[in-house]
């Protein structure tokens, strides 16, 4: 894996290499260079395999970073390729051309935080979120609290304490 | 004068006679559909069933009790429960109880905990789609106040805004145990005349209905479908 990287490193920009398993690596690329680095693992490094895509919101650096995990099934290594984008207009390449099961990841992804990738069939067909009105709710200055309270309505709760309550009941003479 | 404003008023154009759900053509899935099979839909209002006289009306509370069968719907993860249920260790078919696979054999819908906007939809239209007598049994404690979905942006804290409830059962997840008791709850319930969910469905309908359509907000189904 580290051969891997050693190449990649000639080719294109990358740095923040973290190490954290024998068999699992993390490395930042560029956001324009991402699809020749994808496609580059995938075709000449044995990277055949889509584990998964998912974003983090750092909204202190108002930036989204999004992880695509790939796997090796010869070597048995996983690495991951972080990508950080801007926030306020977040804006990524489509993978779904390498990867068919990568439209999946960004349909929910677009859903769930709002990238945007153009090209990416189905991207604006909601998985779980029908009919949702509102901003996207992973997003973390997005109130999960708050929504709750003001669209589902409370039960009222009638609170009581054990120690009392079981004397009332069991014992009512007493009281 | 007056007499001139009464024939302007008179002259309004005639009130569309069709029912809502055909006037909103946008939003229904039906909308591309040509005219013959827009009637695979209904939206004929609910009627509270009519009452027969005491004694034929115990004989049928006898019978609506020891024939429950239950809609196999799968809303949470309470649904889990009902499969021991079915084994032989619970065995709730000595109380004349099965599963059922579609809504249309079924007479006791079971909530099966937590219940998103995107189920309460299939929920609602399923509810609609069994046919009376029938009844609702909520398990978990999802579907009675949130449990620990309390502050979810997608999920509902409370059940029975949207469709009735007839008996609750509490619990992270209740014990088949809890469910069987439940069920026997109900089967009590019902023999006593009390379990009363579909007739009070349809009498506060538009209440329930406001309620549907506040959190659904891509309505795109009749208002009453069966």
């Amino acid at each position: 894996m580290i051969d891997t990287i050693e190449i990649l490193k000639k080719q294109f920009e990358i740095n923040d290499l973290y190490h954290q398993r024998s068999n699992l690596c993390f490395i930042t690329g560029k956001k324009e260079q991402l699809l020749s680095i994808l496609q580059a693992l995938r075709d000449l490094h044995n990277y055949t395999h889509l584990v998964m895509v998912t974003a983090v919101d750092w909204i202190e650096q108002n930036q989204f970073q999004l992880t695509y995990l790939l796997h090796n099934y010869e070597s048995r290594t996983d690495l991951g390729i972080r990508v950080f984008l801007d926030r306020e207009c977040p804006v990524m390449a489509s993978i779904h051309h390498l990867w068919k099961q990568g439209r999946v990841y960004q349909q929910e992804l677009h859903e769930m935080f709002g990238i945007d990738f153009p090209g990416s069939p189905d991207q604006d067909i909601p998985m779980i979120l029908e009919g949702w009105q509102g901003p996207p709710p992973m997003r973390r200055d997005f109130d999960t609290k708050k929504y709750s309270e003001e669209t589902y309505s409370n039960r009222e709760r009638n609170h009581h304490e054990p120690e009392q309550y079981m004397k009332q009941i069991l014992y009512p003479e007493e009281n | 004068m007056f007499e001139d404003k009464k024939d302007i008023q008179l002259q309004e154009p005639e009130q569309d006679q069709r029912p809502d759900w055909v006037k909103d053509s946008k939003t229904l899935t039906n909308s591309g559909l040509p005219d013959e099979e827009r009637d695979w839909f209904c939206d004929a209002r609910p009627t509270p069933a009519p009452k027969s006289n005491r004694i034929m009306e115990k004989f049928f509370n006898w019978a609506r009790a020891n024939s429950l069968w239950i809609l196999a719907f799968g809303t949470g993860c309470g649904a889990i429960e009902l499969r021991p249920l079915i084994t032989a260790r619970y065995d709730i078919s000595r109380l004349g109880m099965q599963p059922r696979p579609t809504p249309r054999q079924a007479s006791v819908f079971m909530i099966g905990g937590y219940v998103s906007i995107k189920t309460l939809k299939r929920i609602v239209r399923s509810y609609e789609q069994m046919q009376g007598p029938k009844f609702v049994v909520a398990v978990c404690s999802c579907a009675i106040n949130g449990g620990m979905y309390w502050d979810s942006y997608n999920t509902i804290k409370r059940i029975d805004e949207y469709i009735p409830v007839d008996v609750y059962v509490t619990g992270c997840m209740p014990r088949p145990e809890a469910v069987l008791s439940g069920f026997t709850k109900l089967k009590e319930l019902i023999l006593a005349g009390k379990a009363e969910g579909q007739n009070l469905y349809a009498e506060k309908f538009d209440w329930y209905k406001a309620n549907q359509k506040k959190i659904i907000h891509d309505w795109n189904m009749p208002d009453y479908n069966w």
